[in-house]
């Protein structure tokens, strides 16, 4: 019912909204964009059509939710789970809610993951898609709890469970209950990994802090897309910490590859056909079929 | 051809001068087909002499083939659906160790393997398959997520050792391999072992604590180098061919000793010589490994593997001498 009361709204504001900081500028907003690798200017329909990946240099744009659903999951069969669920105000943290109530209007999402039952290649799975543009993808009690359901449901339904993280990292309005969102899923991941359930994260840019230091690294297999950023601590604490310049590419999904943190970097075109060779060959029941051969 | 070693040269030289002679009698009227026939009759027997009279000297020799066939040649032929994981989730990607999951006759399995490169290039990143810690631990992991979804492991040895350095040593090299050991001997899972080249020392048996271990007829399996073993007995490593004798390193030797358990016969000078027909000879008994193990429960596959270790080593009692038990 809360869904629906927000969609209706933002129907109506959607088109009213004031153009922002970036719309502003030489490109305009929606019909053209521009390449912020090769400041190449392209049709924003022809970028989407190509999974939003750059024709000239190949810099993987963000997707956010919808457009992640749309182009991985097979068509119609995604059906969301709960996605009336809505944060609170734990902290009384001022503007919290306000902030909540614009990015509601703003994305047309009720929080930062969307999560769901769908199939790849006819293959079912429960798959939950973190959207940055919402609070930054940054996980307070409703994105923690949300992750949780989904894995559970996977658990329930005896199917793998993808994940597909974008995220700052902790929601500081909520503090601890952030933070303990972090051990919530990570709890549900192991009881789940523990039943024998595959476990497929996908982290795309960027994936830091809280969620990078959870869920995200704990898939049987961890996959990134190129050029994500991906890290624990931020970039410029660490430069004032250790009083050291970093290399160009720390922290990206390449850095990570070589030190051992991902199984693979895979492109946004290869990314369907990866999944779903990675699901059909964990399909279950090979280990009593030698006899057979 | 290229890549002949010394110990198949006469067969080498012969076979040019027939085929010398063969060339030459296109050209001419002169009918020097006695003369041919003759030859390739001397060529078999040589070829008899030489080649099933390996010395184990001759097999380091082909071991070492610089166009021996590697893990990825074998996982590309036998395999379908290969796709490679990376890393050990705490330090790096030794790229000295491939490992993944793929098909085999059409049921998953997890594939591992020591890797070294084709090329000095390749070479360099594979640290001429000399593993580091990471390596190790980056199998280990694949193994144990084999184990999770339960598919057989096949693991294929192919290093000289691993890696002697110093970072190495600061990251756990003998914890490393230490805990490969450890852990797959506790696997509910099957896993089939294949020396494919050289198994050098602890480096090699750290994918090798397997259900069944089987060795291509010319690969070696040893504690040491017969180089190193050579400097180690006598100082010098000049006598590595006296130590490769003496080592019992060979297929013949560790059957013999109970370590091995099916030799697969190499084409004639070696599997480089034809690898379509290593590939058939590996899959005949890989298959045959898997099927023979796929009927045992998980207790039971660790019981098996636990007893087949049990049993390797020789001694005797001094009890048995003054009537004790
Ligand atoms: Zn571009």
């Amino acid at each position: 019912m809360l869904k629906e009361l927000f969609t209706k709204t933002t129907k109506k504001k959607k088109y009213a909204t004031i153009p922002s900081e970036t719309a502003k500028q030489d490109v305009p907003e929606g019909i053209m964009t521009k390449c912020p690798s090769c400041k190449k200017i392209m049709y924003t329909k022809e970028l989407v059509k190509n999974l939003k990946v750059c024709f000239h240099c190949g810099f993987h744009h963000q997707m956010n939710s919808k457009e992640r659903i749309d182009s991985f999951v097979d068509l119609g069969s995604f059906e969301e789970l709960n996605n009336g669920m809505i944060s609170g105000n734990p902290l009384d943290f001022p503007d919290y809610e306000d902030k909540l109530e614009k990015d509601r209007l703003k994305t047309n999402l009720n929080e930062a993951v969307v999560t769901g039952t769908g199939s790849i290649d006819g293959l079912n799975v429960v798959v939950a898609i973190m959207d940055a543009s919402f609070r930054m993808g940054s996980m307070g009690s409703v994105v923690g709890e949300k992750i949780t359901l989904a894995i559970e449901k996977a658990d329930e339904l005896k199917v793998p469970f993808i994940i597909f993280t974008a995220s700052g990292g902790a929601r500081m309005q909520e503090g601890v209950l952030s933070l303990m969102q972090m051990a919530k899923t990570s709890a549900a991941l192991k009881r789940f990994s523990d039943h024998g359930g595959l476990i497929i994260s996908i982290m795309t840019h960027p994936t830091t802090g809280g969620v990078s230091a959870s869920f995200a690294s704990l898939g049987d297999y961890n996959f990134a897309e190129p050029g994500a950023l991906i890290g624990f601590a931020g970039r410029r604490i660490i430069e004032q910490t250790i009083r050291e310049e970093l290399p160009e590419d720390f922290q990206t999904s390449e850095f990570l590859l070589k030190h051992g943190q991902l199984d693979a970097v895979v492109s946004r075109s290869d990314l369907r056909e990866t999944i779903a060779s990675i699901l059909e060959i964990h399909q279950p029941g090979g280990i009593n079929r030698w006899q057979e051969i | 051809m290229a890549g002949d070693l010394e110990f198949e040269k006469p067969v080498v030289e012969l076979r040019k001068k027939i085929s010398e002679l063969r060339d030459y009698t296109q050209n001419t009227d002169m009918d020097l087909s006695a003369e041919i026939e003759k030859l390739e009759a001397r060529l078999e027997k040589l070829e008899n002499e030489i080649y099933e009279n390996i010395k184990p000297w001759d097999r380091v020799q082909i071991a070492r083939h610089p166009e021996r066939p590697t893990s990825l040649d074998y996982i590309s032929k036998l395999f379908t659906d290969f796709f490679e994981c990376h890393g050990d989730r705490v330090f790096g990607d030794d790229e000295a160790i491939v490992g993944g999951i793929a098909k085999y006759h059409g049921l998953p399995v997890t594939v591992i393997g020591h890797q070294r490169g084709k090329d000095t290039k390749e070479n360099i990143r594979r640290n001429f398959g000399m593993p580091h810690p990471e390596g190790y631990r980056k199998a280990l992991r694949l193994m144990k997520q084999a184990e999770k979804f339960r598919r057989p492991i096949i693991c294929f040895i192919d290093t000289k050792g691993a890696y002697p350095g110093k970072a190495a040593e600061e990251r756990g090299q003998s914890e490393a391999i230490a805990r490969n050991l450890f852990e797959m001997a506790g696997l509910k899972v099957p896993v089939v072992c294949i020396v494919i080249g050289e198994g050098g020392s602890g480096g090699a048996l750290a994918l090798g604590v397997g259900n069944h271990i089987h060795m291509l007829e010319n690969s070696t399996y040893s504690v040491i180098s017969p180089e190193g073993a050579a400097s180690i007995l006598w100082r010098d490593a000049s006598q590595a061919k006296k130590a490769a004798e003496t080592m019992r390193i060979t297929a013949p030797d560790l059957k013999e000793l109970g370590v091995v358990d099916e030799i697969i016969p190499e084409a004639r000078g070696g599997a480089h010589r034809d690898l379509e027909k290593q590939v058939q000879a590996i899959d005949q008994t890989l298959l045959a490994s898997l099927k023979s193990l796929s009927g045992y429960s998980e207790e039971e596959i660790i019981d098996h593997r636990y007893k087949k270790y049990k049993l390797i080593g020789q001694y005797s009692s001094l009890n048995e001498y003054i009537g004790v038990n």
